[in-house]
């Protein structure tokens, strides 16, 4: 799972960060939210990886700490979710809005010239 | 309500958190009652970080035992719960972001808040951030704070729209998106090896790694501190922040001058918190006072080669970062009072020196245009100015010209660091320190900080007056036409600084105590985790 686990990891940051470094302002965002989607696992992942055990205590099953998942990481991966929601949404107004000033999605807001 | 004063640390992070909820619900045009609740909030804002300056700095009496106060969320205890943490350093700095947000606040209630939807919100969810970051006591928190106020800075550097601003903030946002999805990998490997997010403990836990555990906390940490260089703008991470803050509006950029000085601040936190053997770069050894040199360099590239007063004012941000770099990762401590001086006098210099040359350049065309654009797209233009575009609205000061050519010389030389104002005195407390460090500090290091403080001064001093001469000294300019709101900001700003520059002596020995105080890690440890320390 460890292995499967990081090549997500891996493959998503990685074709994000390609993205990020593309000309156009779509691109540019969707590389954004690759990273984030990489980075929200990436945190996932430092709570340990564990099979069916729930961050929530459960009174059925008692207070012993190793039957449960570290409930840290799920929350500050609840956190990043909502920042990174809320940035994506307004990062996409202003592409929009260079976008409509500018007639063109290039991130310089001009086209390059051509030799 | 006896111990009302056990509250105060978390009134900067609740006050601007109201207030800008409360901002939200009058409609755009009762300017005066939007007006009085944003005056209102952030004098408050001023009046509670000047009362914990004095409680820190031991001038009354203090709730807590010690210099440090701990404000507990929730009355959750120091490592499950969150903190606020308040000492000399985080009241000062509370105290500078409270001064500094009522200049801006005030210069922008003239008229640059109808530029636009939701300034006074975003003006105090901005505060807000800033507040939560020079307080809080967690990692994580850091984080959040930092997002809102980045949120906010990215309304506010859109405030006004038009080309220009929408491409530099297109710019600004993708750096800084990307720098928070670092510093969310780095607090993320930060935790995953320690197992807490809490700053204090996260000191504690530091010194035991070893091997594999060791590393992989250093990896942490230097992504961290990517971050803050970013926030920073530190060399070579900075390409982006002289566009920003040369096409934000006025006050906008005025505020921006401390947005800076986070990543310093946080730079600095860390580092004494992570100090002692195998300290993560750039929290240790020689990293960052290059890294602040080669900062220096570029700024001051930058200043000698920048044609409009907008980009020089961004490129003396870049530099003044610099010198702060340079300094705290100078060898030893005996640099940080009078570097902290030197970033307070130029916080301020430079907070009154980015809404003065927009007073100063308003009657150049393209910035008249660019406004008219703006005002016309929110249809908010007033009646008093509709029939000459160019000519802004208000009260000719009949020595309008005096006043800006005195404002910029003040600034010239507050800047540039020349005798009398504030920028020498810092600048001169940071040499002598300087040139006293050696032996224990290497005298090469010495000799370069000393070259780079003096050259970039000169640089300063060059284009700044080469660009004065052209603003003030052409013939077929007008003169501006200013309101008291808009002078008076920045005649205020720039009178603290003179008031610094004669109370040099006992603000010195504050700043020395605040580094003291500061480099004095086990004393924060302690009084957020009482009792851990054996």
């Amino acid at each position: 799972m460890e292995v499967v686990f990081s090549l997500a990891v891996g493959v998503l940051a990685g074709s994000g960060v390609y993205l990020l470094l593309r000309p156009r302002t779509f691109q540019v965002i969707m590389g954004l939210s690759l990273v984030a989607y990489a980075v929200n696992l990436f945190i996932f992942g430092m709570g340990r990886l564990r099979i069916g055990d729930a961050p929530v205590i459960d009174p059925a099953r008692g207070s012993d700490p190793a039957l449960y998942t570290d409930p840290v990481p799920q929350a500050l991966v609840l956190t990043a979710i909502v920042i990174g929601f809320a940035t994506t949404a307004l990062f996409l107004v202003v592409l929009l809005a260079s976008r409509g000033l500018n007639g063109t999605d290039h991130v310089d807001g001009r086209e390059p010239d051509k030799e | 309500m006896s111990n009302w004063q056990q509250h105060l640390p978390v009134l900067p992070v609740l006050l601007p958190l109201c207030a800008g909820a409360i901002l939200l619900f009058p409609g755009e045009t009762r300017r005066g009652l939007r007006a009085a609740i944003a005056l209102g909030a952030t004098l408050l804002q001023l009046l509670v970080a000047i009362v914990l300056l004095a409680m820190t700095d031991g001038h009354t009496s203090t709730p807590w035992n010690g210099e440090i106060g701990v404000y507990s969320l929730g009355n959750w205890a120091a490592p499950f719960g969150i903190v606020l943490v308040v000492d000399r350093l985080s009241a000062l700095m509370l105290t500078l972001t409270a001064t500094l947000g009522l200049a801006a606040l005030v210069y922008s209630l003239a008229r640059w808040e109808r530029g636009g939807i939701h300034y006074l919100p975003l003006f105090q969810f901005l505060l807000m951030g800033l507040n939560g970051a020079f307080l809080t006591g967690d990692l994580f928190n850091l984080f959040v704070f930092f997002e809102v106020l980045l949120a906010a800075s990215y309304g506010l550097v859109l405030h006004g729209s038009g080309p220009v601003r929408v491409k530099a903030g297109l710019h600004y946002i993708a750096v800084n998106l990307l720098a928070s999805l670092l510093f969310l990998i780095a607090a993320a490997l930060i935790y995953g090896i320690t197992g807490t997010l809490n700053m204090a403990e996260l000191a504690q836990r530091v010194a035991p790694l070893a091997g594999d555990e060791r590393s992989l906390f250093n990896l942490g940490a230097v992504l961290l501190g990517i971050v803050f260089l970013v926030k920073a703008g530190a060399w070579p991470l900075n390409f982006w922040l002289p566009a920003a803050y040369g096409a934000a509006t006025a006050p906008v950029a005025g505020i921006f001058a401390i947005l800076t000085k986070v990543g310093v601040y946080a730079l600095l936190r860390f580092a004494v918190l992570l100090q002692g053997p195998g300290a993560p770069v750039p929290f240790g050894g020689d990293w960052l006072f290059y890294c602040g040199l080669a900062t220096i360099a570029t700024g001051t590239l930058g200043v000698l080669g920048a044609q409009k007063l907008e980009r020089l004012a961004g490129f003396l941000v870049i530099v003044s970062s610099g010198t702060l770099l340079a300094a705290f990762g100078f060898t030893g401590t005996t640099l940080t009072g009078p570097a902290l001086f030197y970033l307070v006098s130029s916080v301020l210099g430079s907070g009154a020196f980015f809404m003065l040359i927009e007073m100063t350049e308003r009657n150049r065309a393209a910035a008249a245009d660019l406004l008219a654009i703006s005002f016309e797209a929110f249809g908010l233009q007033d009646k008093h100015d509709s029939e000459h575009p160019d000519e802004m609205v208000g009260v000719a000061i009949p020595a309008a010209m005096a006043f800006l050519g005195l404002a910029f010389i003040s600034c010239a030389l507050l800047l540039s660091g020349l005798p009398p104002l504030s920028g020498f005195a810092a600048k001169f407390a940071l040499l002598s320190a300087a040139l006293a460090a050696p032996p224990e500090a290497p005298t090469l290091h010495a000799g370069l900080f000393v070259a780079a403080l003096l050259l970039s001064g000169l640089a300063g001093l060059m284009s700044l007056s080469r660009l004065g001469v052209r603003v003030f000294w052409s013939a077929e300019r007008a003169t501006p036409h200013l309101q008291w709101m808009e002078a008076a900001p920045v005649a205020g700003l720039i009178l603290l600084c003179v008031a610094l520059s004669v109370g040099t002596g006992p603000a010195l020995s504050f700043f020395n105590a605040t580094a003291r105080s500061l480099h004095h890690g086990p004393a924060y440890v302690d009084a957020v985790l009482p009792g851990a320390t054996p």
